[in-house]
């Protein structure tokens, strides 16, 4: 099952390498992974969605809680979070094909953010759900590109990591 | 005050309580060697390789209980030290290895005698540093002994730029360390411990499996009172030798891929196992699957991560063994489970240890048994890795902790002449024996020189048997008697201790046993190496076939 790890880390050097160094020497893998500063400075938040079994995912966990600048660890598969990914899609599109990929991204609250003669640039946010779907939708006109961000989860209401 | 940084570091090391450093100089710590240079307070051993300086520091650690200190160079120094970081690593044992680099400023460029040891060291240290900022120096040493000797101990790397060592600093000493990230717990949660408590009144077939950590944590009085008081049987990894006295009626001695008919067969029958301090590892377990299926286990350990990983755990605590065990004696009452202890001591007398004399034919373990009458079981017993080790751990029964250091879980050969020299250096009253394989001694043979500069006492007995005998001994069993590659062949040990400047001992009949080692423990100005030529084909026995189950053991 995939589950989604919160983790706050000291902000400094040498931290995303020490927890990408443990994934792979635990033989875990990595599925997604975004990692930007907090409202405090001298912290970091890394959200990693991890693919295995219950067993596998707590141990992932302990190890993480034992490299030293790592600051703590939670399993936000079973909380009621939000979350969001971002990602930027270069689309062909004629003449003839643009108004029906604008109609696409509005119907997806996207947005253009860059119009060329034979193509476009749609900035898209939501649920991995959401993203798949409209670059399915899209794919017929010519897909360029697409980077994607990782996924970012944050516990809806009060609580807080 | 002001001073340099490599002023500073030592100043730290001092605050820290440190008395020697195993090194080596080399251009990236020469401002260190220089401060070094006029250091009265600091005994400075100079190894004759890297790896030396690593496995001295852990040996002197695992001997003393207090942080072993090593110092290289940068580059191909540093990444020498490797070995012996992650035999530090995966037994626990605290060290601190300080590393020169090149400067700040060619960094990354592949300069010369460049190496990233803080990216190459990541996963076989507790934690690590590259310092950039001199200033950080002390909070970083501070901080580096605290992470090292705190919680499950471990070997923790400082990487020292030249440059950086070389900057003058404003040195105010550092009083304490505040991580907020790094909270070792000690304490047992009470409500896990009085479950544990519950159980042990309970269990009717209960054994007592104690590991590094009651070492580590100095639990074996605890341990003693436990076992006595509801009269538990007691196994040990390896790593847990010593913890109790062998010889005690309830201990069983050793579990796993070598360990006693007594302690497989009770540990494959106990209704519950209170496993202290204890990895499960792949050597005492044998198949996971198959480990101790009647039994509901205990499993205290400092280290969170260690609980389930190998083995299900019905009641986990986590904290220092020591500490949950003084609360757990706090709850129990006195018990007695006659027919287990009954049944158990008859699996001792019925299966103990044994070989097979055979007229002048050296046997191994009858070398180990004559060094542990010799020495009235109260030398410190270092080991290389291989059949030697097991025949000493079999052999040599101990009667306190930190007597017997060997690498466990790393199982490093070449670890027990320089690791021998830590111990010597940390004990220097004790009687220090390596034994070793004629394989194993010549992995770090050059640290002979440096016992001999340091004029060391150590005894060192080479179970010199022509081969790479616990890899034959597999290929035996296993390969079809195929024996690729084993037969190795050593320099006559007698002209090399002479060229080295021990003394030196041949033994070539049983008979002959005794006599060598009362000669060797005469010597007390220098190391004395004792070459046994043992039965070329003798095998450690008994054995659990790697991934078998451990009710099901190789006898003959």
């Amino acid at each position: 099952m995939r589950h989604t790890l919160s983790v706050s880390v000291e902000n400094r050097p040498g931290v995303l390498a020490r927890v990408a160094g443990l994934f792979k020497r635990r033989g875990f893998n990595i599925e997604s992974l975004a990692v930007n500063i907090t409202q405090d400075p001298t912290t970091s938040r890394m959200t990693i969605v991890v693919d295995g079994e219950e067993a596998m995912i707590e141990q992932i966990g302990k190890q993480l809680n034992k490299l030293i600048e790592v600051i703590k660890v939670a399993d936000y598969t079973f909380t009621s979070t939000l979350e969001r990914e971002l990602a930027l899609v270069k689309v062909e599109a004629t003449p003839q094909t643009r108004r029906e990929i604008l109609d696409l991204t509005h119907i997806f609250r996207a947005t253009v953010v860059d119009v060329a003669e034979n193509s476009l640039i749609v900035e898209i946010t939501g649920d991995v759900e959401k993203i798949d779907a409209f670059v399915n939708l899209v794919r017929p006109y010519g897909i360029k590109e697409i980077v994607r961000t990782g996924k970012i989860v944050m516990a809806r209401g009060m609580q807080s990591l | 005050m002001r001073m340099t940084a490599a002023k500073a570091l030592v100043e730290c090391l001092k605050r820290e309580g440190v008395e020697v450093v195993f090194g080596y100089p080399g251009g990236a710590v020469l401002p260190l060697y220089d401060v070094l240079y006029d250091e009265k307070e600091i005994k400075h051993v100079l190894v004759r390789h890297e790896q030396g300086a690593a496995h001295a520091a852990d040996g002197y650690a695992r001997a003393t209980g207090k942080v072993g200190v090593c110092i290289a160079t940068s580059g191909p120094g540093a990444t020498n030290l490797v070995t012996g970081i992650t035999t530090a690593y995966m037994d626990s044992s605290p060290i601190v290895a300080i590393t020169g680099q090149v400067r700040r400023e060619i960094l990354g460029k592949d300069s010369f005698q460049e190496a990233d040891i803080s990216g190459i060291t990541m996963p076989i240290t507790k934690h690590n540093y590259l310092v950039k900022d001199p200033d950080m120096l002390p909070y970083i040493v501070k901080e580096a002994f605290y992470i090292a000797k705190t919680g499950r101990p471990g070997p923790v790397l400082i990487d020292l730029p030249v440059d950086v060592q070389a900057a003058e600093i404003d040195y105010q000493p550092v009083e304490k360390v505040s991580l907020r990230s790094y909270r070792p717990v000690y304490e047992g949660n009470i409500k896990q411990v009085l479950k544990a408590v519950e159980a042990i009144k309970e269990a009717e077939k209960p054994v007592l499996f104690v590991g590094g950590g009651c070492i580590n944590s100095g639990a074996s009085e605890e341990v003693l009172i436990l076992a006595e008081r509801c009269q538990i049987p007691v196994v040990h990894s390896l790593m847990g030798k010593g913890t109790i006295p062998e010889e005690h009626p309830l201990s069983l001695g050793l579990l796993g891929m070598h360990g006693t008919v007594s302690a497989n067969l009770a540990v494959s029958e106990c209704d519950l196992l209170i496993a202290i301090g204890a990895r499960f590892s792949d050597r005492s377990t044998g198949k996971v699957s198959t480990f101790a299926t009647m039994a509901q286990v205990i499993h205290i350990d400092i280290d969170p991560a260690e609980i389930g990983k190998n083995v299900k755990a019905h009641i986990p605590i986590v904290g220092d063994a020591k500490r949950v065990l003084q609360q757990i004696l706090a709850h129990i009452e006195p018990k007695e489970h006659p027919s287990w202890i009954k049944r158990v001591q008859e699996w001792k007398e019925k299966h103990p240890m044994k070989y097979r004399e055979e007229g002048e034919v050296i046997k191994p373990q009858k070398v180990v048994e004559a060094i542990w009458h010799l020495t009235k079981g109260e030398a410190v017993i270092v080991t290389e890795v291989g059949q030697n080790q097991m025949w000493a751990a079999q052999f040599y029964k101990t009667k306190y902790p930190r007597q017997f250091i060997t690498s466990g879980g790393l199982g490093t050969m070449g670890f027990g002449l320089p690791a021998s020299i830590g111990v010597q250096i940390g004990c220097p009253d004790a009687l220090v024996f390596d034994i070793a394989g004629d394989g194993s001694i010549q992995m770090n043979i050059q640290e002979l020189a440096t016992a001999v500069q340091q004029r060391l006492p150590i005894k060192i007995a080479i179970l010199n048997n022509g081969y790479l005998g616990m890899v034959r001994q597999w290929q035996e069993l296993f390969w079809r008697r195929r024996y690729s590659f084993v037969q190795i062949t050593a320099p006559d040990f007698l002209l090399l201790a002479q060229a080295y400047g021990c003394r030196g001992i041949r033994v070539e009949k049983s008979s002959e046993i005794e006599e060598a080692i009362k000669k060797a423990l005469e010597v007390k100005d220098r190391p004395c190496l004792i070459d046994f030529r043992i039965a070329p084909e003798e095998k450690v026995l008994p054995m659990v076939p790697a991934g078998g189950s451990i009710d099901k053991m190789l006898v003959d």
